[in-house]
């Protein structure tokens, strides 16, 4: 099964695209769960300004991730379009809370350019590359390090 | 295979059981209660595993059960006497034991020079005058006590007469008879030599129990050479031969040096199962035994032959078979269908006494008992989880539709609201577990690390039978082993400083859980040194963990030992010292949502305390409103709720203030601001007030907005998609279907009293 997914990948992917202010982002559709509709969020205390806060999921606590304020953008206000992207990083699952989302694209792996060097430490460690498709730039979110790491917990 | 692996995982169980008798019942022994039962039972744990292990060829584990059942037999005939340096050896015994069988489980390898050691030492306090008692290892613990077998009595009666030495040693009881029997059997030895005749007659039952004439053989060939002769004569015509019955018979010639009791033994699984002759000497014609068994056969079937009338299927053998010469035999021989059931009837006839006494045999408590896949005890609980949540919503949209509370939907649903917590109840339980489990691989552990640092440590254990939920359980095994190693390495002075300081030289270490309010606490404690505090202090300075000019509480110091990278060893040893003890502890002990804590008083020992959940699904909490938040305070840590009058609030330095209550003043914490939900607390007198107690005893009073009132939450995990936050337990779905946070009492109360920032690890402080 994972290979499967592997070679597929290796030839052809298909990424949601999603839009984050006026840039556009992507990410695997294979780690995306489900799309869902703004709800608000219950906050949680003494944590970072990109955590909007954790929301029920069918009886499972879900945080959720203002993905500009990750990338170091102004924080996004909801609206009723705003939604939230599901996805699965690692172990865990998180929301990512987005503008709009675009379309699906359909990429090769050599349409991926690496990121270019002027972008800050955030954008460099939180975007895998960038691909343009039909004039547009739109950057692949790496999942792996969205999310805080964990406080090492004993074993 | 399957099915022998499934077997063998079953075994492998038991052995789990019975190594925590042996341990349990040897631990007895050593406070002084080694009477016959406990004794008893010792040897019968160790028989037990032999005789499993046997029958999967675990040579290892089988040898060396062995040699340690040869002495426990020894000890149970009084022969050894259980002296307490005994007994400390057997304990050492039991943990090589538990290592042979962990190893073929396929876990871990066994020393094999401690194995021989051990083998050896337990040999030499085997009094080597004693019979030795190799015994037979079938799979089945079915000696028949109680039914003394039907067919066998008669025959017994016949061949009793000559040799009167035998006829009282079978099935009722398999200690060793050795009274009476030495001195008749020196007579006859004088003329017989060491010669012995043994006729083995199996009932079928002896099969239907698993058990194997071969094995048996096999079991006397250890004993001595052996010539075995097979009597099939009475095996009848194929047509009338009933393929679970058992016909054959055995005489063996035996030339041993052991006595009637080692043979004996040999037999003590199938007592009751097989008519068994042992003779000194050549003995009878092994004819004439054969013909008196005979004899004692038929008056036992008689009775039962109508019974069997019917099942003969006689006819249709015979027509199959309807020519050939090689057959005709078979034909011819067939008698009358009446008197064809002969043969089958004995087992008939034995089999209800066998049943009866096969249901008592059943070793363990293991009856009542039903394995259940805890998979499905989990999900059994998520969804009786969900069901409280739909409960509450369900409640909540009905409250807010307006429905009086005396109609008719809502007293039907106050009933569901009981029945669901009912549910949740019931379900919990079948998920808790005694600490027991837990409890029962620490006597080892002392030992070990009593050994390894030239420490006496004896270990006490209290609370064994405090249940709490299987999610803990699993968890508490880590932080109990860190806290034990921690009090016999660390705590205990060795035996020497011991005697200087007027103690006895052995240290006690005890162990302790209990409920609290709501909680398993768990206590470890020594009668130790203590904690040197100058020590500890200078220490933490040194590495730089705390800066010297801060002053601390003797509470605050001896807490200092749970920072990261903190330790006194003088030495690093193989036990601890090392310096990733009691960090690791307390961290692990966080996540799960409890809390550690230590005193200790010079000279006298420490003590570690343990607090945890009891389960880590549910939970009963107030539900605060918090800056606009919903938060959901445990009931457990409340102790009561109030509106403070303004006279009692008084301010207290800069920023902040106490609360009066009966002559005592409690901190005032603003839940919000030390949260961060908000910038400045309102006054105290426009909210209310939650007087809660920490793990620790000491009291706060929580200001929130206002309060909702109490509920029965499902806990989930914030760790599980996110990680732990500072303040917050865990968290709960209300039911408007929002998440709402658990308040971590504790982490509240240690969050407020790090403002204002001092230079320490955040860590020390939360320790308390």
């Amino acid at each position: 099964m994972t290979e499967e997914i592997i070679t597929t990948t290796a030839e052809r992917r298909e990424l949601i695209s999603f839009r984050v202010g006026e840039q556009e982002y992507c990410v695997d559709i294979m780690a995306v769960r489900e799309i869902r509709g703004w709800s608000p969020a219950t906050t949680l205390p003494q944590s970072p300004g990109y955590m909007r806060g954790v929301i029920n999921l069918r009886g499972a606590v879900l945080p959720i991730m203002d993905l500009a304020c990750r990338l170091g953008m102004p924080v996004i206000e909801p609206t009723v379009r705003s939604v939230f992207i599901v996805v699965k990083a690692g172990d865990r699952m998180i929301g990512m809370l987005v503008d709009a989302v675009s379309d699906i694209l359909s990429i090769t792996d050599d349409l991926v350019q690496p990121t270019p060097d002027l972008a800050c430490d955030a954008v460099r460690s939180f975007i895998r590359g960038i691909i343009s498709i039909d004039g547009r730039m739109i950057s692949e979110i790496s999942l792996d390090r969205l999310l805080p790491e964990r406080e090492a917990l004993a074993a | 295979m399957d099915e022998l692996e499934a077997i063998k995982v079953t075994f492998f169980q038991e052995c789990e059981e019975l190594l925590a008798d042996l341990e349990g019942g040897l631990l007895a022994m050593q406070d002084g209660n080694d009477d016959g039962d406990t004794v008893n039972a010792v040897f019968r744990a160790v028989h037990s595993i032999k005789g499993g292990a046997g029958a999967f060829g675990l040579e290892p584990l089988v040898r060396f059960a062995h040699v340690f059942e040869t002495l426990l037999d020894a000890v149970r005939s009084n022969e050894v006497p259980a002296t307490p340096d005994l007994v400390v050896t057997l304990l050492r015994a039991s943990d090589v034991l538990a290592d042979h069988v962990s190893s073929a489980r396929g876990l871990g390898v066994v020393d094999e020079a401690v194995s021989a050691a051990m083998a050896a030492e337990l040999k030499a306090c085997t009094d080597p005058n004693a019979a030795p008692a190799p015994v037979a290892a079938p799979v089945v613990e079915a000696a028949a006590f109680e039914a003394a077998p039907v067919a066998a009595a008669p025959a017994e009666a016949l061949i009793g007469a000559d040799d009167a030495l035998d006829d009282d040693d079978l099935g009722f009881d398999f200690q060793p008879m050795t009274i009476t029997i030495d001195e008749q059997a020196a007579d006859v030895a004088a003329a017989v030599g060491n010669v012995w005749t043994v006729s083995i007659r199996p009932k079928s039952d002896l099969y239907r129990k698993a058990n194997e004439t071969a094995l048996l053989l096999r079991e006397l060939a250890r004993l001595g050479p052996i010539e075995a002769t097979l009597d099939a004569s009475a095996i009848p015509p194929l047509d009338l031969l009933d393929a679970e019955a058992a016909y054959a018979t055995w005489t063996v010639r035996l030339e041993t040096e052991e006595d009637e009791t080692a043979i004996r033994e040999v037999f003590e699984f199938v007592d009751g199962d097989c008519d068994l002759e042992i003779t000194r000497g050549e003995g009878l014609n092994p004819d004439a035994a054969l013909a008196a068994l005979l004899a004692g056969e038929a008056p036992a079937a008689a009775p039962a032959a109508p019974v069997a009338v019917a099942e003969i299927p006689a006819p249709v053998v015979v027509e199959a078979a309807p020519e050939p010469v090689a057959v005709a035999p078979v034909v011819e021989a067939a008698p009358a269908p009446v008197a064809a059931p002969v043969a089958q009837a004995a087992p008939v006839a034995a089999a209800p006494a066998a049943a009866k006494t096969q249901q008592i045999d059943v070793p363990g408590p293991g009856q009542s008992v039903i394995r259940v896949d805890p998979e499905r005890i989990d999900r059994l609980i998520d969804l009786v989880g969900e069901l409280v949540i739909n409960q509450a919503m369900l409640a909540q949209r009905v409250g807010e539709y307006g429905i009086a509370p005396s109609s008719n939907l809502a007293m039907g649903l106050d009933e569901l609201e009981q029945l669901t917590r009912e549910i949740q109840d019931s379900v919990m339980a079948i998920r808790a577990q005694p600490v027991k489990s837990v409890f029962q691989r620490m006597p080892r552990l002392v030992r070990e690390v009593a050994s390894m640092t030239g420490k006496q440590a004896r270990l006490v254990m209290d609370g064994e039978n405090t249940e709490v939920d299987k999610t803990v359980i699993e968890r508490l095994s880590d932080p109990i082993t860190h806290m034990l190693r921690n009090a016999i390495d660390h705590g205990l002075e060795s035996p020497e400083e011991r005697k200087a300081a007027g103690k006895n030289p052995e240290g006690v270490v005890r162990l302790a859980a209990l409920h609290r309010s709501g909680r398993i606490v768990i206590e470890v404690s020594d009668d130790g040194k203590g904690i040197n505090r100058e020590r500890v202090h200078s220490i933490a300075i040194k590495k730089g963990l705390i800066s010297p000019e801060l002053q601390l509480t003797d509470e605050e110091i001896d807490n200092l030992i749970f920072l990261p990278g903190f330790s006194t060893a003088d030495k690093i040893s193989d036990v601890s010292g090392r310096g990733v003890g009691m960090d690791v502890v307390k961290r692990s002990v966080q996540a799960l949502g409890g809390r550690i804590s230590i005193t200790s008083r010079p000279g006298q020992g420490s003590t570690f305390t343990l607090s945890l959940p009891l389960t880590l699904a549910v939970l009963d909490g107030m539900v605060v409103d918090v800056a606009g938040e919903t938060l959901v305070v445990p009931l457990a840590a409340i102790v009561e709720s109030l509106r403070p009058k303004p006279e009692e609030v008084r301010p207290l330095g800069p920023v902040g203030s106490v609360l009066a209550v009966r002559d005592s003043f409690v901190p005032l914490i603003d839940v919000g601001l030390t949260l961060g939900y908000r910038e400045a607390s309102p006054p105290p007198t426009e909210g209310v007030v939650l007087l809660v107690e920490g793990e620790d005893g000491s009291r706060a009073a929580l200001v929130a907005d206002a309060i909702h009132g109490q509920r029965q939450v499902v806990i989930k995990s914030l760790e599980q998609n996110y990680q732990q936050v500072d303040g917050v337990a865990a968290a709960t779905i209300l039911g408007d279907g929002r998440v709402a946070l658990i308040l971590d009492v504790d982490a509240v109360i240690s969050l407020r009293r790090r403002e204002p920032p001092r230079p320490v690890e955040p860590t020390l402080i939360a320790a308390e």
